[in-house]
């Protein structure tokens, strides 16, 4: 087992900073925050450097390792009895360190550890290594009533040890990082803090172990439920295996006379598992043979392409790790859309990290490997303000992390892994809804740049070839993220692994993707290249096995993050920043000494072959020999039957608010609604210096739903990204919740100057309760919408993922079992491009005195709106219906308005329907507003609150220049629009309805100011 | 003749693309190359007129924003870049660039001290990244790569922009007129360490220095970046202007006018 070691030989070396200590600030109000009385706190960077130095070898990494300007260090805390010179006569109640637990990565060590490398000409051998913690001081002013964390009784003067071990577990996150507390008197008498080695330390592993399948039905679905038996009596963790699966499992074994050996079965459930098999999307469903996937889906693409002819620009669809389509005549763009949910219920910051980067190796092992030029985004999580404790277990132990933390984590995880990545990330949202509780929904995106040709053949191409050796490139390999593939095709429970859990490093990840795919790649140095992502090894080399037909594997000469791992967890394990490429032996050496010189750890791990079988060594020792077909196909194709009773939905019964000023106002501040610049700015979306519609637009700097960029300095040619979703609506209808997703995310791209016929589409479904035959009906009312609005709209699905299990199955603070199922939801990204980047309209008015319309049709639709959920009646009344026929007329028409320059601004109504977008507008432009409704097109609505906030679909609110009055109706002729009213210079937001027959009268009067406040309060407060 | 770039990457620096081709655009011939190459003697400062620091998470921030980098080059080509610079040529250093040339001993170089460590690049004030546009006003007359810039409107992307030094050597910079961009609001007045108008905190508003030649320069926000008019923070409003008057639109970025002056020095 892991433990925690003193070691003789290792030194401490504490950096402190003497001047603006703003990490020490934020720490001290970060502490504040959790309820307890801080007089002053001083952070300190813990170097603990295992390698027998002198003192003046420690003392020159000292100084290399601190900044002389603002920074000063200690070594092997030196320290007096009251105060050490770190915390500058701080004098401190408790010291509380947090740093890794054994064999969690850590990046700054490894960074440390290269540099003391180069500085002393030295090596670390063997065990030797560098490992970082933080060393916090605290000194308390007094304890205040925490609100029930039981530390109320404590004395005034005093923080408890108990206090300061509450608030390292708030600080740290238990599954990867060790907390150690000090007091002053302890501290003092032991002269500083203890040297602690985090060591991984494993028996030498049983090579292999066979797990007999000849049980009694009950213990067989108990090993696919829980896993593999150890010798210790504990259970390996799931294999997700259902009796079909497990019985196709048996019958091959018979076959073959022999049982299976536990890397066998553990691999057969990785390849075989919901997360990379799509089987619930792959199945027979009701009467339709073909199933969700091949009769939805795809055969919308593929009816697409057809209609498309000539001007179809898919390049590879469906077939790759992403999708792909022309950009121009050189270059193609690929895009990927995934989620990291279960992980990120643990730890958000390792499991959105792991997400970011992980979609960029989806771009990296498209075709020949694409260059990552864009990120997006997108959190659904449960309501910021929700404290009720849920937990996992019975014994009420494991309490899930509450939504805010889960909110900050994988946004700090996102912040991480782009920023540090060098891709911009533009593109983003977030979303609220309770029933994300449990667990929350993690979107992560890239956008790939590839030419049409590499030294003249085409670039999405690849196959490995027989003899070709087996590399792998990047990280090292360690037991994380241990059936993470299975895990996330499973409800999260208290037996949910903590071995799930990964910590992302992108400098590993930056730096072979820059040798791929700036050097590489166009070197012809390999025949293939894929990702490790779910099932690790397992899946990545037997998936590139399929392109040439078999391979062999020795599993010893994987490189570890530490010794003894168990065979099945090396060739399971889902440790990141990891690419399997398949080279040529004549390539071989080239390769190699290419990697080397970029500081990329390559190594040889086995050989492709023809041989039709999928074979894993160790040490010598054949522990794997499976039929590469066996292994592909051998798993039973399910049947589903679905049902699907819509709900009758009854009329809303609340009044129309007397005052629409504060219900518009309260709407704004709603999470859904507000603004999320904070999340906006910390992301940089200018990085590589294509950012042209950007995150935030306006002198009001209002986020915008899509955003635009170009991949070329020299060229004016750019990429439009948006995304839609409408959850809520799933509570009336998944058919119009799917429909509207898919509206929204190309009403989006329309918006801002793009066009239908250049549109591609991916479709991300994260459902709940997939083996519930109503939830399944759910799913395929939606995928009805999915293809019927595609081929509609003629826009193409190039790629998409699903994810089906998204429950949390754990207990209240009464110890009551409670089940959280996420509301079915569909995320639709679209992809477009924009041939002439000065047509792009952004959503703030420009001008005072110009006139402002609404395009297309406003109807009494306020099923599922963020409206009627505000009042408590979220199911009530009809959901928004997508006309799709008059959809595409008001879009062709709005291109040819934009080449006119006839637009000046645009934003299309979607959450809070019209009384928001034109709020949004108004903070946009910082410009005022006098609007009239009566003029709206659509004149069915009789209550202003509806008309106001109805999210009824296929609109656009715009802005034009007054002397181009005429020429814009004209050209909107044939189509409902009204002129809602014009931008005024005094900043005030005047909104006017008719009463019946009576003229207009003010329904609602505010300014810009207080629109502003309200549109920025800021939830995570 | 074109002036050659080198543009360094490697380890995690990202922009180095966008600065080569900047470079390019702006009249030089520029070549990426991975610090590797250069410590193993297949590329040599000497052979370039311009050395480029771009931006980007050189060792991801390890051991502060920047270090890990300065201390490979001190490591393995302090003499060489010593030697480059007694030659009459250049050096910019963009975001991390400007954050590695502290921790190397470029700038400020006070008393012509290279190589040694006289500024610290901390945390920002809210320790956080902060992406944004900022206005940043030129006070320096000696800084080769400014010369003709009042303000410019840029971007900025960093976690660890805020520049501090000891009072003494900032009145030697002062002295020495190596103060060049400090952040200033839309109407040229001072930031007076206002976030955001001061995005970082950094001491007296400083986002770029410059050596004692001017000829080394560093900054944190990213000109490159500004290589379009489309590139600009509200763009649209200056587009829709110009189209109510009639006017053309313009095609090149503000960003540009720096690396120009770079390679105009050369001309």
């Amino acid at each position: 087992m892991p433990h925690n070691q003193a070691h003789g030989d290792a030194h401490r070396i504490e950096v402190y900073t003497k001047v603006n200590d703003t990490t020490s600030m934020v720490m001290l109000k970060k502490l504040r925050s959790f309820g307890y009385d801080i007089e002053e706190c001083k952070v300190v960077e813990v170097y603990t450097v295992n390698k027998d130095f002198g003192e003046k070898q420690l003392r020159e990494i000292a100084e290399m390792l601190s900044n002389p300007v603002s920074q000063s260090y200690l070594l092997d805390s030196a320290v007096s009895s009251t105060t050490t010179p770190a915390t500058s006569g701080l004098n401190f109640d408790f010291a509380l360190e947090i740093g890794f637990l054994p064999g969690v990565t850590d990046n700054v060590a490894s960074t440390a550890r290269e540099e003391i490398s180069e500085l002393l000409k030295c090596k670390f051998e063997n065990e030797e290594s560098v490992h970082t913690s933080s060393l916090i001081f605290v000194s308390a002013a007094g304890v205040k009533d925490t609100g029930g964390t039981g530390s109320s009784s404590s004395p005034a003067s005093a923080l408890t040890e108990a206090d300061i071990l509450k608030i390292g577990n708030k600080l740290a996150n238990s599954l990867i990082q060790r907390i150690h507390v000090k007091s002053h008197e302890k501290f003092a008498a032991e002269r500083g803090m203890d040297v602690i080695v985090p060591k991984v330390n494993l028996q030498k592993p049983k090579a292999v172990s066979t797990v007999s399948l000849d049980l009694p039905e009950a213990e067989l679905l108990k090993l696919g439920k829980e896993g593999i038996l150890d010798e210790d009596g504990t259970r390996r963790g799931p294999l997700a295996l259902d009796k079909d699966a497990l019985e196709a499992i048996k019958t091959y074994f018979t076959g073959v006379g022999r049982d299976p050996t536990d890397i066998e079965l553990e691999s057969l459930a990785q390849t075989w598992s919901e997360h990379c098999k799509h089987t619930i999307f792959a199945a027979k469903i009701d009467d339709n043979e073909e199933g969700l996937y091949k009769g939805y889906i795809k055969r919308a693409t593929k009816e697409i392409r057809a209609a498309k002819g000539d001007k179809d620009f898919c390049v590879s669809v469906f077939s790759d790790n992403s999708g792909g389509i022309i950009f121009d005549e050189n270059w193609i763009i690929t895009d990927k859309a995934e989620t990291h949910n279960s992980p990120s219920a643990l730890d958000p910051f390792g499991g959105a990290i792991t997400g970011i980067i992980g979609v960029n190796r989806d771009t990296i092992g498209f075709g020949l490997g694409a260059k990552p030029i864009i990120n997006k985004y997108g959190f659904c999580v449960g309501n910021p303000d929700d404290q009720e404790p849920i937990f996992r277990d019975k014994e009420l132990t494991q309490e899930a992390l509450p939504p805010k933390r889960i909110l900050e984590g994988v946004i700090d995880g996102v912040n991480a892994g782009g920023n540090c990545s060098g891709i911009p990330t533009p593109q983003g949202f977030v979303y609220f809804d309770e029933s994300y509780k449990g667990k929350p929904l993690v979107f992560v995106g890239t956008v790939g740049l590839i030419p049409k040709t590499i030294n003249g053949k085409p670039s999405w191409e690849k196959e490995a070839k027989r003899d070709d050796k087996i590399v792998v490139i990047g990280g090292r390999v360690g037991q994380d993220g241990i059936h993470g593939a299975t895990f996330s095709s499973e409800a999260l429970t208290a037996g949910s692994p903590a071995t799930a859990v990964q910590i992302g490093d992108p400098i590993t990840q930056k730096k072979f993707s820059d040798a791929i795919v700036k050097e590489a790649r166009d070197l012809e140095l390999y025949n293939s290249i894929t990702d490790n992502g779910a099932g690790g090894l397992s899946c990545s080399v037997a998936e590139m096995a399929k392109e040439v037909g078999g391979c062999e594997v020795n599993l010893e000469t994987i490189p570890l993050k530490y010794p003894n791992l168990e065979p099945w967890k090396i060739w399971l394990s889902e440790s990141q920043e990891r690419m399997t490429l398949a080279v040529p032996p004549s390539k071989l050496q080239q390769f190699l000494e290419l990697m080397s010189k970029r500081g990329v750890e390559a190594t040889v791990i086995g050989e492709f072959n023809d041989s039709g079988r999928c074979i894993v060594n160790y040490n010598g020792q054949k522990i794997m020999d499976l039929d590469l077909e066996f292994l592909h196909n051998g798993l039973p194709r399910k049947k589903i039957k679905t049902t699907y009773t819509k709900p009758k939905t009854k009329e809303a019964k609340f009044d129309q608010p007397q005052d629409l000023t504060q219900t518009l106002l309260a709407m704004l501040a709603r999470p859904n609604i507000a603004s999320y610049e904070f999340i906006t700015t910390q992301y940089d979306h200018n990085v590589q210096g294509g950012s042209i519609l950007k995150p935030l637009q306006g002198k009001g700097r209002v986020n915008s739903p899509t955003s635009i960029t170009k991949p070329f300095p020299e060229t004016n040619r750019g990429i439009i990204c948006s995304q839609g979703l409408n959850p809520k609506y799933s509570h009336i209808d998944t058919y119009h919740m799917a429909a509207s997703a898919i509206d929204t995310a190309v009403r989006n791209v329309i918006a801002v100057g793009g066009t239908l016929d250049y549109l591609a589409l991916m479709d991300n479904f994260c459902w709940c309760s997939s083996t519930e035959s109503e939830r399944l009906g759910q799913l395929k009312a939606a995928c009805e919408a999915v293809y019927e609005y595609a081929v509609t709209y003629g826009a193409p699905y190039i790629s998409g993922k699903d994810s089906m299990f998204n429950d949390f199955k754990g207990f209240d603070k009464q110890g009551k079992a409670i089940k959280i199922s996420a509301v079915p939801t569909l995320l639709i990204s679209s992809l477009g491009v924009l041939d002439d980047l000065t047509l792009a309209v952004s959503l703030d008015p420009k001008f005072a005195g110009d006139l402002i319309y609404i395009l297309g049709e406003t109807k009494d639709e306020l099923g599922g709106s963020e409206y009627f959920d505000s009042m408590g009646e979220v199911a009530a009344g009809d959901v928004p219906k997508v006309d799709s026929k008059s959809a595409i007329q008001l879009y062709k028409k709005f291109r040819s308005a934009i080449e006119k320059r006839l637009i000046s601004s645009a934003l299309s109504p979607n959450i809070g329907g019209l009384g928001v977008t034109l709020a949004k507008k108004a903070i946009a432009g910082q410009l005022g507003m006098e609007i009239d409704l009566c003029n709206l097109s659509a004149g069915g609505i009789p209550r202003a609150d509806h008309t106001l906030f109805s999210e009824s679909q296929s609109r656009i609110v715009v802005t034009i220049d007054p002397k181009r009055q005429k020429e814009f109706e004209e050209h909107f002729a044939d189509l409902p629009f009204g002129l809602l009213g014009h931008t005024t210079e005094d900043k005030n937001f005047i909104i006017k309805a008719n009463n019946g027959d009576k003229p207009s009268e003010v329904i609602l009067k505010t300014n810009i100011a207080t629109l502003d406040q309200y549109y920025r309060k800021n939830y995570l407060a | 003749m074109k002036p050659k770039v080198l543009v360094i990457t490697g380890y995690g620096i990202n922009c180095e693309e966008e600065t080569a081709k900047c470079f390019n655009i702006a009249g030089a011939e520029s070549e990426i190359v991975h610090i590797n190459d250069i410590i193993d003697g297949s590329r040599k400062f000497k052979n370039y007129q311009i050395i480029a620091f771009p931006g980007g998470f050189s060792y991801g921030d390890d051991t502060g924003s920047g270090n890990a980098m300065a201390n490979k080059i001190t490591n393995n080509l302090k003499e060489d870049l010593l030697t480059y610079l007694k030659d009459d040529k250049l050096v910019i250093g963009i975001c991390n660039g400007m954050q590695i040339m502290a921790n190397l001993g470029l700038v400020p170089a006070t008393d012509m001290k290279y190589g040694e460590r006289q500024a610290a690049m901390m945390r920002n004030v809210n320790v956080k990244l902060e992406c944004r546009w900022v206005y940043v006003k030129n006070v320096s007359k000696k800084c080769i790569w400014t010369k003709g810039i009042e303000m410019m409107h840029l971007p900025i992307s960093h976690g660890e922009g805020n520049f501090y030094t000891e009072a003494e050597i900032l009145q030697k910079m002062k002295d020495n007129d190596q103060v060049v961009f400090k952040f200033v609001n839309e109407d040229g007045s001072p930031a007076n360490n206002q976030y955001p108008i001061n995005p970082n905190g950094a001491l007296e508003d400083i986002a770029g220095i410059c050596d004692p030649t001017g000829k080394i320069f560093a900054l944190m926000p990213h000109p490159e970046r500004f290589n379009s008019f489309t590139n600009e923070d509200n763009w649209e409003l200056k587009k829709e202007t110009l189209i109510r008057a009639g006017q053309p639109l313009p095609t090149q970025g503000d960003g540009l006018r720096i690396l120009r002056n770079g390679v105009e020095y050369f001309k």
